[in-house]
């Protein structure tokens, strides 16, 4: 037993009820405060995981290996720690809009992030479902938070039922699998899984389990929920959706499909690079109509997935390599367009694109960032969505010259296409910025101290991926090795 | 440091320092961006001047500057010029001058403006200096896409949005063709390196299978024949040069386009030699729909830019040509053309700039007569214009003569053809247009047009002597262009034979 190994999760978990419980205390005017000692504590935990000496950074598997800590969730933990760090800056440019209740908003992401980091580390079904749930049914309550607004109750509804039924898809996904293996742990499935492979029963809750988690990526067809949940929930709520939900979602399928069921994986090539085509069309197609500013990146979030499963379909350890590079770059990308959304929206009642209008002259900061959000999104270089994708295409092509899969070929030609297709409607919102006709309110935007910290973190990270990609690279190809393909 | 990375450099420093100029200081901002493409330009005719007695390296460059950047990728910064770029990267840093100096025209965003173009400039220089194929993308990448935020936001007339819209999916699909041909090079080489010396090493001594190079080179072709506008992919290039501002049109017909050119002679014909032998005659044949189809297509247009922006089209054929030849004499005058097309695109597109500056329209019927009142202008467009028709003396006369010596062994039909295309057809349109433009009755409401004053020469002037110098002595750059361009040939015509078939050491390639 090495239940040290989970030091990590307490941590974050007994902060959030720290939180909970300083409420009481604390007056109303310095909530704020809560946030920046939540902020310092997991920037403290963050210092720690990558000095490597504390237990975070531990190698090893706990509870019967339903636990393990290999160099992915290392990885991943970093980057749900990060993600967390910079969403609770968005909260805090958001509080004035959930009066009251803010620091249940703050507790409620650190028991997200810790569902997160347990997903991260997530080795067998009990503990995929458990960490799952604990994601989603935090994330129910974080979409709806703000009771007095009709769009965000719909929001989380919708994600109520639609998060249930793809929960109950996946218990029952396990359910089969468990009933005819036996095994639960994903290394004891690994072991049996060929013998099963011909077994209909077995390969229909694969695929119900792999349903549940496209759910939670948005992909293609699980996807229906994003537009509406991204639009009407809170933008912190949107902004950790898209990325820390994501990135659970994707290590949770790497695991899966890696560890415990490589046996089917390697055959199923086609039908990943099916969804993989489908969600990058379908993503990319739908958000060149849209004028609401968070549709518009629920539908380039799908689309994001849809170019993160090309490392997935590349089943080889560039591709995964190359997920994780891409992640890192995705996630301060995100999150900076979702601080400028949260500031710049702070007093509208919806966030149009045309609201961008006249952002050069209110705050050329504000207008900058975001243009480097939007122009790495679109994957144009020196920014890091550049990298990111270069590397995704490089891993699919080197896939399809070793296995003569004309597939893969196809499969970057589509990415290819979905990228063309991006470039219009990111442009439209650089276009919205710095030269949209009608000019609406020019009051000039002050932003206070953690909106500057957090922007310009954000800022530099996307050229700081996109112009030394070397330590991070080093990094997801370590973590990459740990899956074994 | 080399003197690459300063003339890629200064372009892209000016554009980080414009960002920190408020929007009002319109003389600062102009001054800086002036500064920074004068410093590249004179430290580019610096490197030209000291290029023979700079030291060579083992690969056969000079000014090697190499960091490495991502080293489990093989991935470096290195640039080097050897005699297939060296006269691109003089003639891009003086096109970029000159459009900087022809700039004047646009009144609205001048920051922005000036923080794109010099970010186009830096970009395309540096491409072409890079010696990583990472690079050598990533860079053009950065250079393209200011193109198009120009083009839609500065751009003239009804159909700008129509033409910012067709630029932008004809070149972004090219250039994403020919990344993914790139990528796929660097698989099936197996150097597991981005740099390009060190990859025609590699592929010398195993050479790539044929079934590898018969489906990389397609890709490449076609993916920079799109971005070079190649028959019958070209339809992006006249409206859309049509309605760029003149700056933005200099620096994409002139240097910008040149580098799919250089791409396949840089990277497809050494590395994949007898993928380009087999489809040498299909360039070939595609090369008289540039020269004969765009070249009657041209002899219809109205429009001055319209009918500027087909001839720079039909100009692309003869070097495609020159490629296609795949000899000492052919290479050597497509590089030439590369180098003297760019001078001359420049030109014409900055004098069809001004008149449209000055008269508000660029139909050949409402103009005519203007050489009385433009005299400088005028004759500036008329040695543009017979240089375009290939007069001996220019730069252009000296390039498309090579090519036709060198196609004439290989594809004589071809030859015949272009050499019609270039004499007769390219002769009627560019005379018609200026006996419309320059000589006749003067219509009465352009009798109070300014010719340009000394200041604004400057650019026409700079491209005009460059056109002459090179045109009177081309033993400047065919001295420096031979001994690579024979590299290249030698390359290409390997009669090592190549496996058939990929075999066991591809699968090598797996993760």
């Amino acid at each position: 037993m090495n239940a040290s190994l989970i030091t990590l999760e307490l941590c974050v978990i007994a902060l959030g009820t720290a939180l909970l419980l300083a409420d009481f205390w604390v007056p109303a005017e310095r909530k704020k405060y809560l946030a920046y000692a939540a902020i310092a504590a997991l920037t403290g935990l963050l210092v720690i995981s990558f000095s490597g000496q504390g237990v975070c950074s531990l190698g090893g598997s706990a509870f019967n290996g339903s636990y393990v800590n290999d160099a992915l969730a290392v990885f991943f933990k970093r980057l749900f720690l990060t993600a967390a760090i910079l969403v609770l800056f968005v909260v805090l440019q958001f509080s004035s809009r959930v009066p009251g209740a803010i620091s249940e908003y703050y507790s409620l992401v650190l028991f997200a992030l810790a569902g997160m980091l347990f997903a991260a580390s997530a080795n067998d079904f009990p503990m995929l479902f458990v960490s799952i749930e604990l994601i989603t049914i935090t994330f129910y309550v974080l979409t709806s938070f703000q009771r007095s607004k009709i769009a965000s109750l719909e929001a989380g509804v919708k994600y109520l039922i639609l998060g249930a039924l793809s929960s109950s898809f996946m218990i029952f996904g396990i359910a089969l699998i468990w009933g005819t293996t036996g095994k639960l742990n994903f290394n004891d499935l690994a072991a049996v899984a060929p013998q099963f492979a011909t077994s209909k029963l077995f390969v229909l809750g694969v695929l119900m389990v792999l349903s549940g988690l496209g759910f939670k990526i948005a992909a293609f067809p699980f996807q229906i929920w994003a537009p509406d949940v991204y639009q009407g929930a809170p933008t912190p709520t949107t902004a950790f959706l898209a990325i820390g939900s994501k990135a659970a979602g994707f290590v949770l399928l790497l695991r899966f499909l890696f560890t415990a069921v490589p046996a089917l994986t390697t055959h199923w090539s086609s039908l990943l690079i099916i969804i993989s085509c489908i969600t990058i069309l379908y993503g990319n197609l739908c958000a060149l109509p849209q004028r609401n500013l968070k549709r518009l990146l629920a539908y380039s979030s799908i689309s994001h997935a849809g170019y993160l499963l090309l490392g997935v379909a590349a089943l080889n350890t560039a591709g995964i390599a190359a997920i994780l590079y891409y992640f890192a770059g995705y996630l301060f990308t995100v999150l900076a367009a979702f601080t400028v959304i949260a500031i710049v929206f702070k007093n509208l009642e919806s966030e149009e694109i045309s609201g961008l209008a006249g952002l050069s002259q209110r705050s050329p900061f504000l207008a900058a960032t975001m243009t480097f959000a939007m122009v790495s999104l679109a994957g144009i270089p020196p920014l890091a969505g550049f990298f990111g994708k270069f590397l995704l295409l490089k891993a699919v092509i080197a896939q399809g010259a070793a296995t003569h899969d004309h597939g893969y070929y196809w499969l970057a030609g589509i990415a290819l296409v979905g990228v063309v297709i991006s470039m219009y409607y990111y442009f439209g919102v650089v276009r919205a910025i710095y030269w949209s006709r009608e000019t609406a309110d020019l009051t000039p935007i002050e932003l206070d101290g953690p909106a500057k910290v957090s922007l310009a973190l954000c800022v530099a990270g996307i050229f700081w991926l996109g112009l030394f990609p070397n330590t991070i690279l080093d990094l997801a190809n370590e973590a990459a090795k740990s899956l074994g393909i | 440091m080399s003197i690459l990375t300063y003339i890629a450099g200064w372009p892209l420093l000016a554009a980080l320092a414009l960002v920190f100029i408020p929007r009002n200081y319109r003389v600062i901002i102009r001054a800086v961006a002036i500064l920074g493409t004068l410093l590249s330009a004179v430290s580019a005719v610096w490197m030209f001047c000291q290029y023979s007695s700079a030291p060579v390296d083992a690969d056969g460059f000079r000014f090697v500057q190499q960091i490495p950047w991502v080293q489990s990728l093989g991935i470096s910064y290195h640039v080097g010029v050897d005699g297939l770029n060296v006269g691109l990267i003089l003639m891009g840093a003086i096109v970029g001058l000159a459009a900087t100096l022809c700039a004047w025209e646009i009144q609205s965003r001048e920051k922005e403006f000036y923080v794109l173009l010099l970010i186009m400039t830096g970009g395309i220089l540096g491409a072409f200096a890079s010696l990583d194929l990472f690079f050598f993308y990533f860079l053009h990448e950065l250079a393209l896409v200011p193109t198009f935020i120009m083009i839609g936001v500065w751009g003239r007339g009804e159909k700008k949005n129509f033409a910012t819209f067709q630029i932008t999916i004809y070149l972004s699909i090219g250039a994403l063709i020919a990344l993914i041909g790139l990528i796929a090079l660097y698989l099936q080489s197996g150097a597991n390196t981005f740099d390009i010396p060190a990859i025609i090493k590699h592929v010398q001594a195993n050479p790539l299978a044929v079934n590898a190079q018969n489906f990389i080179f397609p890709l490449l072709l076609f993916g920079f024949g799109i971005l070079v506008s190649l028959w019958p992919f070209h339809s992006w290039a006249p409206l859309g040069y049509g309605v760029a501002p003149s700056p933005t049109a200099m620096l994409h017909a002139g240097v910008l386009k040149k580098f799919g050119l250089y791409g396949l002679i840089r990277v497809a014909l050494p590395l994949l030699p007898q993928a380009a032998q087999h489809w040498a005659h299909i360039i070939a044949w595609l090369c008289v729909g540039n020269i004969l189809y765009v070249g009657w297509v041209a002899m219809r247009q109205k429009d001055l830019n319209l009918l500027i922006g087909n001839s720079s089209v039909a100009h692309m054929g003869f070097i495609f040509l020159g490629i296609a030849s795949l000899n000492l004499i052919g290479i050597t005058g497509a590089v030439l053309i590369m180098v003297a097309h760019g001078f001359l695109a420049a030109l014409t597109f900055a004098l069809s700039g001004y008149i449209y500056q000055q008269t508000g329209t660029l139909q050949m019927n409402d103009l005519g007569g203007l050489c009385r009142k433009l005299p400088f202008i005028g004759t500036a467009l008329l040695m543009a214009a017979m240089a375009g028709c290939g007069l001996p003396g220019f730069a252009n006369f000296v390039g498309e003569a090579t090519v036709f010596f060198g196609a004439w062994k290989i594809f004589p039909t071809v030859t015949v053809i272009g050499l019609w295309g270039a004499l007769v057809i390219g002769g009627i349109y560019m005379t018609r247009a200026v006996r419309q433009i320059l000589h006749g009755p003067l219509p009465e409401r352009w009798n109070t047009l300014p010719d340009a004053n000394a200041w604004r020469k400057l650019p026409y002037a700079l491209l005009l002597v460059s056109l002459l110098v090179f045109g009177f002595v081309p033993s400047l750059l065919t001295s420096k262009i031979n001994p690579d361009a024979q590299k290249v040939v030698n390359l290409a015509n390997v009669t090592v034979p190549a496996k058939l078939v990929a075999q066991a050491e591809i699968s090598g390639v797996r993760n």
